[in-house]
């Protein structure tokens, strides 16, 4: 269990963490989700009272992290690939952590096993890519076998392969009841993985909630109808009291209607449809309208937000093409 | 993955057997079956010794520091007994004197990238996050970096005293002028080395701290050199009393200037400003962000 209360930091005149509060429960995988540059990493490295905060406090386990005995026994975490030292090996720079805490040595070729970095355990880790430095780095966090696991950013630089196993990593990890904590700034990756989502945005809290309730508050749903008799139908619809909004490309988009209602709807009036479906907003346009508002708030009114300008009839198509998942992102509503 | 199949006795051979709760069981609170000791100092310095020992750089400061020790010691040594100049009451020991002041220069540059290497690579982080207590942090660094240059500097002076007394006849060395070329050297040239660390810890940058340390120990020197102007002769003087090689020739009796620190002054003097120089050290390691 971590508990933030009213993290706050400052750099000069800037914000990175704005009074966060907020809890990281054990038994599930929470994401922690913010664009580039919302204080993610600054927050993390708070946790691990690598930085001071300017005010509020972290605790893990009920006590400032200073008070932990044998932190690695505690807390695991992944920060950045490779905060090594190159010229020394793996094994050797996992030693050296393992013996300040106490842990066995046998347990540091057991954790380079478990990453499958055992066969390059004697290496010098100046010569691994970006995915073993990350291995390893996650090694490091499995060291002490600790109840809480931080991944900052951990699929940064692996392959397909390596993304599946981490995901998997993470979801077993949790169900022994650990607390694991991972940062991103794809929420496509999120949905994957996280039970529990906290985002933040320019160094506030955005939401702290679980994924479902995310995934069922933030997805829109509408229906899109298009008719070679178009001005009718939206008189019909007017009619009836439906808001429809116009697209770029010649189509309607109804909030609020189920498909069955419009269908019947223009069937009694005789009207052609030539699409009728139900579309659903993606998370990521969820999450991206959600991080917008943020940035909105604080005036940098240059910064292109969730809702780009329509750019030419047939911008929306790309993402109306993608099974179900996509929508016209062009206007949205009226 | 982490879960093994067999449920596990918890044998002390092998305290780190996963708990038994399959992947979809009981999302209780994980408890790890190792257990939770305080850890101490000499946890500290055992990963510390793993360090130091484990990076190539080490090998290679000291391993030169050990050869300019030697071949500039017999160098002058041979030299001396080829010529025909007698020694007269210049003490046969201070011949060590060049070597060491090279040698010098690796304990500083090994006493920096002790700890400023750790914030180039990151892996400062790292160890601040294994053993949040700054303090023992740099204690176990001092105390393992200290412990390894005394013990190589003292040897090595020993073993090229040795060979210089043996090469050259001369007046025979006492017991206290051994003591002040061997131990006295060594612990001069290791607590340099401790100062070097803690400039390392407040500048965090290894090229920048070694340069600042090499300025340290020549420029005094150096300057005093071209102070002709007679209302520097105050500075001039000074300088060349305190500098850091007068300082380490006094422990041969073969200092630079008449007056200024002799006997076992010097080494108090470095003492105390390492002292200083290791509370501002922990200070900043304690109060700033990593």
């Amino acid at each position: 269990m971590i508990e933030l209360d009213g993290l706050t930091k400052r750099f000069g005149n800037k914000v990175a963490v704005d009074d966060l509060s907020c809890r990281v429960r054990p038994g599930m995988v929470t994401g922690f989700l913010g664009p580039n540059g919302a204080g993610k990493s600054t927050t993390m490295r708070m946790m691990l009272d690598l930085d001071n905060p300017t005010s509020g406090s972290v605790r893990i386990d009920g006590k400032h992290y200073r008070e932990l005995r044998e932190p690695l026994k505690h807390i695991g975490a992944l920060l950045e690939a490779k905060a090594m030292h190159g010229g020394r090996s793996a094994y050797n720079n996992l030693l050296c952590l393992a013996q300040s805490n106490r842990i066995p040595a046998s347990r540091v070729s057991h954790v380079l096993d478990m990453v499958g970095l055992g066969a390059v355990a004697k290496k010098k880790s100046k010569g691994f890519s970006l995915g073993m430095g990350q291995r390893l780095g996650i090694a490091a966090a499995l060291l002490g076998d600790p109840e809480i696991l931080m991944f900052d950013e951990p699929v940064n630089g692996l392959d397909p392969e390596g993304i599946h196993w981490i995901r998997n990593l993470m979801k077993a990890l949790a169900a022994e009841g650990r607390t694991i904590f991972v940062s991103s700034h794809l929420m496509s990756e999120m949905a994957l993985t996280a039970d529990h989502l906290i985002v933040i945005g320019q160094g506030r809290l955005l939401a702290d909630t679980s994924m479902a309730d995310f995934i069922h508050e933030n997805s829109r749903s509408f229906v899109r109808m298009r008719s070679p008799q178009q001005e009718r139908l939206r008189d019909v619809l007017h009619g009836a009291g439906i808001v429809a909004a116009e697209t770029g490309d010649g189509a309607l988009e109804i909030d609020g209607a189920a498909p069955e209602a419009l269908g019947e709807l223009a069937a009694g009036h005789g009207i052609v449809l030539h699409e009728l479906s139900s579309q659903r907003a993606s998370l990521e346009e969820a999450f991206m309208q959600m991080t917008a508002g943020a940035v909105e708030y604080h005036a940098h009114s240059e910064r292109e937000g969730a809702q780009p300008p329509p750019v030419g009839p047939h911008w929306g198509d790309r993402w109306t093409g993608q099974a179900g998942a996509g929508s016209g992102d062009g206007p949205k509503g009226a | 993955m982490t879960t093994p199949a067999t449920p596990p006795p918890q044998a002390p051979g092998q305290p780190f057997q996963q708990p038994q709760q399959g992947l979809g069981g009981p999302a209780g609170t994980y408890a790890s079956p190792i257990p939770v000791r305080s850890p101490g100092l000499g946890d500290a310095i055992a990963s510390e010794w793993t360090k130091i020992r484990s990076v190539r750089s080490t090998m290679w400061t000291l391993g030169v520091m050990i050869v300019l020790l030697l071949a500039v010691g017999l160098l002058s040594a041979f030299a001396v007994g080829a010529s025909d100049a007698e020694l007269e009451d210049t003490p046969v020991l201070s011949l060590g004197f060049f070597g060491v002041l090279l040698g010098s220069i690796c304990v500083i540059t090994l006493g920096v990238l002790t700890i400023s290497s750790e914030y180039g690579t990151g892996m400062i982080r790292t160890t601040l996050t294994a053993c949040p207590s700054r303090s023992r942090v740099l204690i176990a660094k001092s105390v393992v970096f200290f412990l390894l240059t005394f013990s190589i500097t003292a040897v090595t002076t020993g073993i090229v005293g040795l060979l210089q007394t043996a090469m050259l006849g001369g007046a025979t060395p006492g017991g206290d002028d051994w003591l002040r070329a061997t131990v006295g050297v060594a612990l001069y040239v290791a607590t340099l080395g401790l100062l070097s660390l803690a400039v390392g810890a407040l500048v965090r940058h290894s090229a920048g701290a070694i340069t600042l340390m090499i300025a340290v120990v020549l420029l005094p020197l150096v300057l005093a050199m071209f102070m002709f102007s007679p209302s520097l002769a105050d500075l001039q003087q000074a300088l060349l009393e305190y500098s850091i090689p007068s300082q380490l020739a006094a422990f041969y009796d073969a200092s630079v200037t008449p007056s200024g620190p002799s006997g076992w002054e010097p080494l108090w003097i470095v003492l105390g400003v390492t002292a200083v120089a290791m509370t501002g050290a922990f200070a900043s390691l304690d109060r700033r962000d990593v």
